[in-house]
């Protein structure tokens, strides 16, 4: 029986065959069974959790959070110097110059990461904007968000600050940044559940080491990361601290 | 704690006495520092309030070095503005394992201010409070002028 593994979809598509060719040499060094299912919206990948159909997962930290206190699972190790963060973004001839210029009635288009949607209801707070005097459209995916924009269906949007980087530069330059996250505390995490904990150690040393080989800095490059870095507990413990601060 | 320094002339004296007992000597302006944006303050506190880690916005903010915040209690930020009342509700609140939150008008180094929209939550680990996180955000100005008047009565 093979372990099943998986990511928060909130990486950009052009990373998917990324992650399967991590997938296959993480099978081949650990010398696991670990089968990679990729969902396409975070509803999905919640009922795979809930069915108890996720052993490992590079999460959001939202899910981490979920998943540690919730599931049982143990953060084994973060990506180096990447905290998330996220971007609240308007077309570049919107006369909107700050949050507080945004009025009661807002559109807000975003995709349906639980994530990056708390932090930008959060910055919207200065302009007294919450889900009883705004207008949520979802989409799909984050360059379905820009388009909202572009067309003047929407009057902001939420994006990872990763998803609006890659965006064309085309798209981008028709776009304007009116506030970035600066959290600096919360990031996404490698986790096992409890099924693969007598394999921890293997799992963690293959992450931590994985930047000395030539293969292995390849993979993390396409992966947009340079290295793993070691997660104790307690940094999880605090993490998941500050994320019930923004979500209750 | 140590007595603050007066900064200049135009600073106003006030002295402080906190739940304890002890007791410091502030000296405030009228200027506000404006909330940074997209910025979360963060910082983490011990049982009795006294800082044990902080981030970059939470440094900048309070005009004190890294190294002047961490081992000191958490009331070095506390403005004469506050009303007492206002922290013994939000030590209750996280002391019986709950979460706080509030509007606080919070003291710099330089005896300026900043408004922040705080939430506290106490850190359980098996079981056991062993310290609090807080977290700051901004807040609207509206609420802001709704908490001024409001802790204007209580003082």
């Amino acid at each position: 029986m093979a372990f099943n593994f998986t990511v928060s979809p909130s990486f950009p598509n052009e990373r998917i065959s990324d992650w399967y060719i991590f997938n296959t040499w993480m099978q081949r060094s650990l010398d696991l069974p670990i089968h990679l299912e990729l969902h396409n919206d975070f509803g999905a990948q919640r009922q795979a959790i809930a069915a108890g159909k996720v052993d490992m997962i590079y999460a959001n930290p939202f899910d981490a959070s979920l998943l540690v206190r919730e599931q049982g699972f143990r953060a084994i190790a973060r990506p180096e110097g990447k905290p998330d963060e996220m971007v609240i973004v308007v077309a570049a001839d919107s006369p909107t110059q700050a949050v507080p210029d945004l009025a009661a009635g807002s559109r807000i288009a975003c995709a349906d990461d639980p994530c990056v949607n708390t932090i930008g209801r959060i910055l919207l707070e200065p302009a007294n904007l919450d889900g009883t005097n705004t207008t949520e459209l979802r989409r799909e995916t984050y360059i379905q968000v820009a388009k909202a924009l572009l067309r003047g269906d929407a009057d902001l949007g939420f994006m990872p600050v990763e998803a609006f980087e890659s965006l064309s530069s085309l798209v981008r330059r028709d776009l304007r940044v009116l506030v970035a996250s600066q959290i600096q505390v919360i990031h996404h995490a490698f986790l096992i559940g409890p099924i693969l904990f007598e394999h921890a150690t293997a799992i963690t040393g293959l992450l931590l080491s994985m930047h000395q080989s030539d293969k292995g800095q390849a993979m993390l490059t396409a992966l947009g990361a340079q290295r793993w870095q070691a997660l104790e507990q307690e940094d999880v413990e605090f993490m998941i601290d500050i994320i019930s601060t923004l979500t209750t | 704690m140590d007595d603050m320094v007066a900064s200049n002339d135009a600073c106003s004296a006030h002295l402080l006495t906190f739940a304890d007992g002890t007791r410091r000597q502030v000296y405030v302006t009228s200027v506000e520092t404006p909330y940074p944006r997209g910025k979360l303050i963060v910082s983490r506190t011990d049982t009795r309030g006294i800082i044990t880690q902080c981030n970059p916005s939470f440094v900048d903010m309070s005009g004190y070095p890294a190294a002047e915040l961490i081992g000191q209690p958490h009331c070095i930020l506390r403005h004469p503005d506050m009303p007492a009342a206002a922290f013994r509700d939000l030590w209750d609140t996280v002391q019986s394992g709950r979460q706080w939150n509030g509007y606080v008008k919070n003291l710099r180094k330089d005896g300026g201010h900043y408004w922040v929209y705080a939430t506290v939550v106490p850190n359980v680990r098996d079981g056991m409070i062993v310290g609090y996180t807080s977290v700051r955000r901004e807040p609207s100005r509206d609420k802001v002028a709704a908490a001024e008047a409001l802790y204007r009565e209580m003082r």
